[in-house]
């Protein structure tokens, strides 16, 4: 069996955000890139699979440019067998589905697996436009996976509860919290590995882009906190009510 | 060209979330000089379906095919785009949540659309169509432009007031198109709280963390939850060590949440844990330690032990309540 699994290249979660060019660019000065914490998990979740089954071929796709590289190798350290980089600027989702669902295409994939969210984005789009485009199903923010011969055991998160599906291949999954528990770390040996795997760049295909970012903002700062006695516990009711009006 | 909202229905009845999404929709069709129609999925009464009236519809649509009975993003996105067709609608709106990205992101596709993800403000200009978005985890916030044949955007929970604007309404049943090979992903069962409130959709949030020390503990949030007519959430340590269900996890990796009032009890107020919360419009952060990070996030701060600070505070909100 053969999985894509697609990895984001996004800021480390304690970066601090700052832009550059009149707040045009997001200014990439000391910032340290990771794999995206989701896909961490999916992949965690995949190396289990793969152990259980034996027969479990996993692929990294990212769509970026050379600099997503070291995140690249990250995941083949963690365990990924091989990669493959679509060489353009991922400004646009439907840019980077359309480049995914090509290789998928083109290859002998059994299923896809995204993560839920960005963490730069935060599109939550980037899978459900690849099923699309391929006209496969799409179980968002799957919580479990499971995986023997002909079909895949999947439990998703639904608003207010939880979903069981069973499924047969092709489908695309975007993997949410409880995928795996922890995210696996490389081992030295995994890293000294990582070099060797083989890691393919491709061109993009052309694909017209229908979004773009005009401009980035911070949030306002806030007025500093107002602090409250911990024995006039009224007193935050009063502010509550009469100055948030939020009571 | 009229606006199309897609509305879901819990068992038939909408809720306030469904209300909002209608009056945000409402104010860009007046804005780009058009109708709203609203189009939900399922069996729902005429008298439930008028109340979309109240907030701007002029035109209720309902789809009642059984093939539709469980929420498949294939179907429903097919179903919902089917309908757009029909209308011409060049905007459509959907909530923000599991189901409705998953649908917007795939009718955007499907309608050679844009799709913006998450918004929470009206858009400031209709064309081009720009409209405000989270980035970064909601570190910061980008003006978004959308240049595809149809605007697509997902609205978060709690994010637009409500805006009465009473139409006379005309309500449809239509019909559309469903692929039988589609059916192959619904799901084999389904586990729903019913009648809980949502933590993506409550308007208050008291949320606890490591300081409370363990699970035995919650009994006091609980109730200050209760009191306030609010849900309860966590950080990720205390969903991690099973103190509380993984569903109530908020932050970077768990939920993120925007209602008028969070109330963080002993949470330390880390970068992740903030980036899920920071969209609240009011914080109040509980904690004994005065150098906790939460406290330069917060609004309001109590320096104190959670222990006795929460049940003073509950006792204190019952009493406002009772004279209010
Ligand atoms: C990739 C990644 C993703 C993450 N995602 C998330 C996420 O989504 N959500 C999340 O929450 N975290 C997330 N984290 C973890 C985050 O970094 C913090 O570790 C976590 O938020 C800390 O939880 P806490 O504040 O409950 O616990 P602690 O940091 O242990 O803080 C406990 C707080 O309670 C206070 N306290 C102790 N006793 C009392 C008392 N009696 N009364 C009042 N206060 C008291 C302490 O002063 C302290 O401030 C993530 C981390 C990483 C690396
Ligand atoms: N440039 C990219 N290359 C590969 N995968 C990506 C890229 N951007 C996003 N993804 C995947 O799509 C998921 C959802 O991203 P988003 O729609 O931006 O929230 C991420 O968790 C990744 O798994």
């Amino acid at each position: 069996m053969k999985v894509l699994l697609c990895i984001g290249h996004v800021p480390d979660t304690t970066s601090k955000i700052r832009f550059t060019e009149n707040d045009t660019v997001f200014d990439t000065k000391d910032i340290q890139y990771i794999v995206g914490p989701y896909e961490e998990l999916a992949l965690t979740r995949l190396l289990e699979i793969k152990e259980q089954i034996g027969d479990l071929n996993i692929t990294a796709i990212n769509v970026g440019p050379q600099d997503t590289e070291p995140t690249i190798r990250k995941a083949l350290a963690v365990g990924a067998d091989d990669a493959i980089r679509v060489n353009a600027e991922a400004t646009d989702a439907l840019f980077v589905a359309k480049q995914i669902a090509e290789v998928f295409k083109n290859g002998d994939y059994d299923f896809i697996v995204t993560g839920r969210e960005s963490i730069d984005f935060n599109g939550a789009q980037v899978g459900e436009m690849i099923a699309e485009l391929l006209d496969i199903p799409s179980i968002s923010s799957t919580t479990k996976i499971e995986i023997d011969g002909k079909t895949a055991k999947l439990n998703r998160e639904i608003d207010g509860g939880k979903e069981a599906l069973e499924l047969e291949f092709p489908f695309v999954s975007t993997a949410g919290k409880g995928f795996a528990l922890e995210p696996r770390i490389p081992s030295m040996r995994g890293i000294m590995q990582a070099r060797k795997k083989p890691l393919q760049v491709i061109e993009p295909i052309s694909q017209e882009v229908k979004t773009k970012t005009n401009k980035f903002y911070l949030p306002e700062s806030k007025a500093a906190c107002k602090f409250v006695d911990a024995e006039d516990v009224d007193e935050l009711v009063r502010l509550l009510h009469e100055e948030a009006k939020v009571i | 060209m009229s606006v199309l909202v897609y509305t879901e229905n819990w068992d038939g009845k909408f809720k306030k979330s469904s209300f909002e999404l209608l009056s945000y929709a409402n104010e860009i069709a007046k804005k780009a000089n058009t109708e709203l129609t609203a189009l939900t999925i399922g069996n729902v009464s005429e008298e439930e379906l008028k109340s979309l009236g109240k907030f701007g519809a002029s035109k209720v649509l309902v789809i009642k095919d059984e093939k539709l009975k469980d929420f498949i993003a294939k179907t429903y996105s097919s179903a919902i785009a089917q309908v757009a067709e029909k209308l011409d609608s060049k905007i459509i709106i959907v909530a923000n949540n599991v189901s409705g990205r998953a649908v917007a992101a795939r009718i955007s596709v499907k309608l050679d659309g844009s799709f913006a993800p998450g918004v929470m403000h009206l858009p400031s200009s209709i064309e081009p169509f720009v409209v405000r978005k989270k980035a970064y985890s909601g570190k910061a916030f980008s003006d978004f432009e959308l240049t595809g044949k149809v605007t697509v955007l997902s609205l978060n929970p709690n994010s637009f007031k409500l805006i009465e604007d009473a139409k006379g309404i005309t309500i449809e049943e239509i019909t559309v198109e469903i692929n039988d090979a589609d059916l192959a992903a619904k799901p084999k069962s389904v586990e729903k709280a019913t009648g809980k409130l949502l933590i993506t959709e409550a308007e208050i949030l008291v949320s606890g963390g490591r300081g409370l020390k363990g699970p035995e503990n919650w009994g006091m949030i609980e109730e200050l939850a209760t009191t306030l007519g609010a849900a309860t959430c966590c950080s990720r340590p205390v969903a991690d060590l099973e103190w509380r269900p993984h569903e109530e996890h908020v932050g970077q990796t768990g939920k993120v949440v925007a209602p008028n009032l969070y109330i963080a009890v002993g949470i330390s107020g880390a970068i992740q844990h903030l980036a899920g919360v920071n969209s609240s419009k009011v914080m109040v952060a509980i904690n004994t330690d005065e150098e906790a990070p939460f406290f330069e996030a917060a609004d309001y701060g109590i320096i104190g032990d959670a222990f006795k600070v929460v049940p003073a505070l509950n006792e204190a909100i019952k009493k406002f309540k009772a004279h209010s």
